[in-house]
């Protein structure tokens, strides 16, 4: 039999379902794996014997009838997991243990699942490489010292090295889409209010969302099922019906019509991103879908949008570290000397930068001039979305304008850092859904991803659209475990 | 528009971060490329457009005021830096 942590999530789920496979052996597997896999640096807080344990005490009773019975999963953390160290990437954070747990965690944990671990994240989900994490770079499996992309890199490099049969991340601008594209693996940001953003910790509140992460598109729908739920503990949440998402996958897209945004050929795109992007629309016609020529013509505004949105709601939002309740503190003189001693010493620099953007954005005088006008930018991008859903029923683009970059070479420069999200931002903005999948790889042999986006709450769509492509692509990432001895 | 160090002194103290001035420097230099870059959204008339101000059009639902979690008093002040007894302790406040 090949190796277990060669099997894919829905695989492993049968394979315990018929006995063929016990938990313990499974969660064994894993985590054996990851122990070797230290150089990845993708973990912050290992579970590893609790673990054990628990998968131990499912195999004396195990039920079947959960959807992911005994199954080992590592999480990003920034999810707030009960009796488990959180961080969020932090130094402010370094010694914090919830004291109750994430919705979307324990919707994992009632169906079956083991938590085996935290993963390694930006500090506070900011960032687009990993490299702003208090805990160190994350390595990408792909090749040595290439970022897994971020925020969510710990989750996209334990993913693709197979620590982890599936993972979660989160997505405030593309913290899901461009770690997976730049993993070759499969990330979905579903539509603001299916997944319950409960007691994950806050960047952007108004364009956080929660999302799985996995190898193929049908890990990707069973996750997705278990994590979005209706929740009274947001009061975001959206109550809708939500699909049996692996059940109803089909790939038929006979007759769906498919939009192609003419703005999102940027500029100084390398070819081969223009070229995947063609093997997506052939692809979508020899299927019997319908390309539409359509246009989103404030999609250049997104990204100034998002630069004054998010950092406004983060300044907000990290309002709360202040060294009293919980997380770091340093000494003070008096109250306020501990309060901007805490906060300085505890977050890092592009944290801070991002606190002090949306602290000027919502400083009196200059309310009206950015945070209102970026309001209103956004009402315009949501705008260009609802006009063309009229006409189509999903779109598709690149997820990224590039493939992975070496650890270091953007560091210097945060806005060539930030046009990294060019195309995953507009989503965000938007509230949609949308999905990444692996498409092909570039010259160096990294992967690329396509980007399927939906209209809201139609996440079905996306997955039948993203489960067809991938049938049609075979796209196989040619990881040697080169991090292992 | 430029940001000069005195305002990025004023947004620090704002911000409740300390910052030197070396830090400040840099980052002064860091947050007029990002406002450089936000700068963009002036070429857009929006005098007519209503600001989004959240994403998901929903009302929010009422709930009736009941407790959910009792005796948790104890696990709350576990991660507290600084306590003693049943509260929280800060530098001194009042003279």
């Amino acid at each position: 039999m090949s190796n277990i942590t060669d099997l894919k999530l829905v695989e492993l789920v049968d394979k315990i379902k018929k006995k063929e496979l016990s938990s313990t052996e499974v969660t064994t597997a894993f985590i054996e794996r990851s122990k070797k896999s230290k150089k990845l640096n993708a973990y912050i807080s290992e579970n590893y014997e609790n673990a054990i344990k628990k998968a131990k005490i499912f195999d004396q009773k195990p039920d079947f009838k959960k959807r992911l019975p005994g199954i080992p999963i590592a999480v990003k953390d920034l999810f707030c997991t009960k009796n488990i160290r959180t961080t969020a990437g932090s130094k402010i954070l370094e010694n914090f243990v919830p004291t109750y747990e994430s919705t979307v965690t324990q919707n994992i944990l009632d169906e079956g699942g083991i938590i085996i671990g935290k993963l390694n994240c930006d500090e506070f989900a900011m960032g687009s490489s990993n490299e702003t994490s208090y805990f160190g770079n994350v390595q990408n499996p792909v090749s040595e010292n290439l970022v897994p992309g971020g925020s969510s890199g710990g989750s996209s490099s334990a993913l693709a090295a197979k620590l982890t049969p599936a993972t979660i991340g989160t997505d405030t601008g593309g913290s899901i889409r461009q770690p997976a594209s730049f993993t070759g693996t499969v990330g979905l940001k579903p539509t603001y209010g299916s997944c319950s953003r409960y007691g994950i910790v806050a960047f952007a509140s108004s364009l956080d969302q929660a999302g799985p992460m996995t190898h193929d598109v049908k890990d990707c729908s069973l996750m997705l099922e278990i994590m979005s739920t209706y929740d009274t503990k947001d009061s975001t949440s959206v109550e809708f019906k939500r699909e049996n998402y692996l059940n109803n996958l089909n790939e038929n897209i006979k007759g769906k019509k498919i939009g192609i945004p003419k703005e999102y050929r940027v500029d100084g795109m390398p070819k081969e991103i223009d070229e995947l992007w063609e093997k997506g629309i052939k692809i979508i016609k020899e299927n019997g879908g319908e390309i539409i020529e359509i246009s989103l013509p404030n999609t250049n505004y997104a990204l100034p949008t998002y630069y004054i949105v998010a950092p406004a709601e983060a300044s907000s939002n990290l309002a709360r570290y202040d060294g009293v309740k919980y997380g770091f503190r340093s000494k003070g003189e008096n109250l306020i000397d501990m309060y901007e001693k805490t906060r300085s010493e505890g977050f890092g620099d592009e944290v801070k930068r991002r606190i002090m953007i949306g602290t000027y954005v919502l400083s009196s005088g200059y309310y009206d001039a950015y945070y209102l006008k970026a309001q209103k930018v956004r009402r315009l991008i949501k705008n260009d979305f609802d006009e063309v859903y009229k006409k189509v029923d999903a779109i598709l683009t690149p997820s990224t304008p590039s493939s992975a970059f070496k650890i270091g070479e953007k560091l210097n420069d945060p806005v060539s850092m930030y046009l990294n999200d060019i195309f995953t931002v507009p989503i965000n903005l938007a509230g949609l859904p949308a999905i990444s999948i692996p498409a092909g790889h570039d010259k160096k042999g990294y992967p690329l991803g396509l980007q399927v986006i939906g209209k809201a709450f139609d996440e079905q769509s996306i997955l039948n659209i993203a489960f067809a492509l991938e049938k049609n692509i075979n796209f196989k990432n040619n990881i040697t475990d080169w991090w292992i001895k | 528009m430029t940001i000069n160090l005195k305002t990025v002194k004023h947004i620090s103290k704002l911000s409740r971060i300390s910052i030197d001035d070396n830090k400040a420097k840099k980052l002064g230099k860091d947050l007029n490329s990002i406002f450089s870059f936000i700068e963009k959204l002036n070429e857009l008339d929006t005098k007519n457009t209503e600001p989004l101000t959240s994403i998901a059009e929903t009302t929010l639902k009422l709930r009736k005021d009941e407790i959910k979690s009792e005796n948790i008093r104890e696990d709350i002040l576990k991660n507290s830096p600084d306590k003693n007894k049943d509260f929280f302790v800060v530098p001194k406040v009042v003279e």
